[in-house]
């Protein structure tokens, strides 16, 4: 046949399916293919191998194999080259209640049954109700949480103190039947009040992170939409507050809402220190979340935005329905990131004497009745166990929602 | 697709629904609308073509204000286009608008993306709003479709789709920007089918478009666009048998050339 002679093709396309060949899986052939494919990898893998065989033995044998489970200090003391969990086991309420009145812990009870109740409930695939649960959670819940946690006591003092004076002076106020309606829970509960220098340990922790959490997304979207704003002055306004907040360190904005915040209030003004140390921490959080938000709000395809407006969708409802769940989904890692940063910076309020888990944790080391060589690296490594476990918790949630909102193939 | 002009068949009413009047518009510098002239009657079918840059797909998205005009007066079924917000939503409302990227909301079912301006803009009830948009799904033949989301749909699919979500809301006129520009050669007959029977059933529409054999088959009326301008304005028949300016003569014979 001659080289330039072209016949043509012409196929019957009844192929039948062939199965897929064989696959090289096991685990020989794996680290064959991962470790080991290459002289430079061998030796890579082998001195990371001499690592791990270096250091996790002698790690899982402190902290669990030969470490003390039972007895107290004594036991310890015996035995201190090795993790002292008794420690923990004596101290774990101070660790979870801080300073709390005794008497009054059960409230913190509720509120933390309450909350676990809430975040299985949503975390829980087919759950029904969710959307109510969730604005039940994020609406109704920290009002709730405060006010079992402060007490009612001063609410309540404070609601009759106006009512009395309307009553005296004979003034008309149109929000005297509100007041009294809501001084009937208030009464009913009747909780007497704690102050919020004796809230810490891991409850504090939880107060500080759930506030900001809650308070730092709404804000950061509204910040974020601020920045993208075509009114000048808006888009201006926002990109200030946000460079302002991101430019100064977490310690610093803790300093300031302790020590100079004060400075500027009138005299006998009383602003709660832990309230201005959430306020910080959310502030700061949603400078952080406000940039998260625009970068998802940025890979938007503008043919959103105008498939929306040509079916005469307002603004507003453009944004809610369309271009927000699309932009948020789209930044789900950079959210829950930000949700974990936010957790651990929560520790940061030690230097201005809050006492979070660590802050507690660390007090609690200086104990003389536990004056051991294990003790303080046994309390670090319990604090280091309960962050890791609600940080990865956080992870482990936000792969689920990615999961479950991811709907086919972009275009 | 039939070759001969069909369009006699399809009612024209007197009634002006688009009147543009000597507008212009720029991008910074660049003046991309030259003193453009159009009425157009209810019942209309028009098609603009041109070369890329021309400036065609501008002028349709100018009639319901994606893009914002600087001078001359756009009016549409008796409102005037302005800055007034109410204008705007009340003509959106009256002006569908189908995309060359098809512009579906990916995060939507096939029947959310139709329900989603009724209800939110209509204030229609759910129940309705579904009945109606399952209505309009089954009349671009993929009711099956509704509970899937875009991102699983082919481009054709997806493009009947944004026509369902569209027609959904009921317009008065319809406007097409390139609506099978993006798609693969086999999926544009099952776009274009629909399209040809919503002219059957007398939408006033406005579409761009390099098929030039719908042009021919729905049109009443086709325009040809250069740099900004409106240069030739004729019923296919003469417009494609009987080009009067060069540029028009070009234009055709570079893209009837194969």
């Amino acid at each position: 046949m001659a080289i330039n002679e072209y016949s043509g093709v012409v196929n019957a396309g009844d192929l039948p399916d062939k199965p897929a060949p064989m696959r090289t899986e096991g685990i020989v052939a794996w680290i064959r293919d991962n470790l080991f494919n290459g002289v430079f990898n061998s030796v890579l893998s082998l001195v990371a191998l001499a690592f791990l065989l270096y250091t996790i033995p002698p790690a899982l044998n402190w902290l669990v194999f030969s470490a003390n489970w039972t007895g107290g200090a004594d036991a310890c003391r015996a035995n201190p080259d090795a993790a002292c969990w008794p420690f923990v086991t004596a101290r774990w309420e101070q660790f979870l209640y801080g300073f709390y009145e005794k008497s009054e812990r059960w409230r913190i009870d509720i509120l933390l049954a309450i909350l676990a109740f809430g975040i299985v409930w949503l975390a829980i695939e087919k759950m029904p109700l969710k959307k109510y649960m969730a604005i039940f959670m994020l609406v109704i819940f920290p009002v709730l949480a405060f006010y079992m946690m402060f007490g009612t006591e001063s609410a309540l003092k404070g609601i009759d103190s106006t009512l009395a004076a309307h009553a005296a002076s004979g003034e008309f106020a149109p929000l005297d039947p509100l007041r009294k309606l809501l001084r009937i829970p208030f009464a009913a509960a009747d909780l007497k009040t704690v102050e919020t220098s004796q809230w810490g340990g891991f409850t504090l922790t939880l107060v500080i992170a759930l506030s900001g959490i809650v308070a730092s997304l709404p804000l950061g979207v509204l910040l974020a939409l601020g920045r993208r704003s075509k009114m000048k002055i808006i888009s201006l306004l926002s990109t200030i507050f946000i460079e302002f907040w991101r430019g100064i360190p977490l310690v610093a904005v803790l300093f300031m809402a302790t020590i100079m915040f004060p400075l500027f209030l009138p005299k006998g003004v009383h602003f709660d220190q832990l309230l201005r140390a959430v306020i910080g921490v959310a502030l700061f959080a949603s400078a952080y979340m406000a940039e998260v938000v625009r970068g998802g709000l940025q890979a938007i395809d503008k043919g959103q935005y105008e498939g929306s407006m040509a079916l005469g969708l307002p603004y507003t409802k453009m944004m809610r329905l369309i271009i927000m769940p699309q932009a948020l989904k789209i930044v789900i890692p950079g959210i829950v990131n930000t949700f974990i940063g936010l957790f651990k910076d929560t520790t940061l309020v030690l230097i201005i004497a809050l006492f979070d888990l660590l802050g507690i944790v660390q007090a609690s080391i200086a104990d003389p009745n536990w004056s051991i060589k294990s003790v303080p690296y046994t309390g670090y490594a319990f604090v280091a166990i309960v962050f890791w476990i609600c940080c990865y918790a956080m992870a482990i949630y936000s792969r689920r929602i990615e999961e479950k909102l991811h709907t086919g193939h972009k275009r | 697709m039939q070759s001969q002009n069909n369009s006699s068949n399809m009612q024209v009413s007197d009634e002006v629904v688009i009147n543009i009047k000597d507008m212009n518009k720029w991008y910074g510098n660049f003046h991309v609308l030259k003193d453009i002239n159009l009425t157009v009657n209810r019942g209309e079918r028009i098609v603009v073509c041109g070369p890329s840059g021309s400036g065609k797909s501008t002028l349709i998205r100018c009639i319901n204000r994606l893009e914002v005009h600087q001078q001359g007066l756009i009016d549409v079924d008796g409102i005037e286009l302005t800055n007034d917000v109410k204008n705007i939503d009340a003509i959106r409302r009256e002006v569908g608008m189908v995309f060359q990227h098809f512009n579906l909301f990916p995060h939507l079912t096939v029947l959310e993306n139709c329900t989603l301006a009724p209800i939110w803009v209509k204030k229609m009830p759910k129940k309705e709003a579904e009945e109606v948009a399952m209505q309009y799904l089954e009349r671009v033949r993929i009711p099956e479709q509704a509970s899937k989301f875009p991102g699983q749909l082919s481009g054709g699919q997806q493009q009947r789709v944004a026509i369902a979500r569209s027609l959904c809301m009921s317009p008065k006129i319809m406007l097409f920007d390139e609506p099978t520009s993006a798609l693969d050669p086999e999926m544009i007959k099952e776009v274009l089918d629909v399209m040809i029977e919503l002219a059957k059933e007398g939408m006033t529409m406005i579409c761009v478009t390099h098929e030039m054999g719908f042009a021919k088959t729905v049109a009443n009326r086709v325009i040809f666009m250069d740099e900004g301008q409106i240069i030739e304005e004729n019923e296919p028949n003469e417009f494609f048998d009987n080009p009067q300016s060069d540029r028009t003569k070009l234009f055709l014979s570079q893209i009837l050339a194969h």
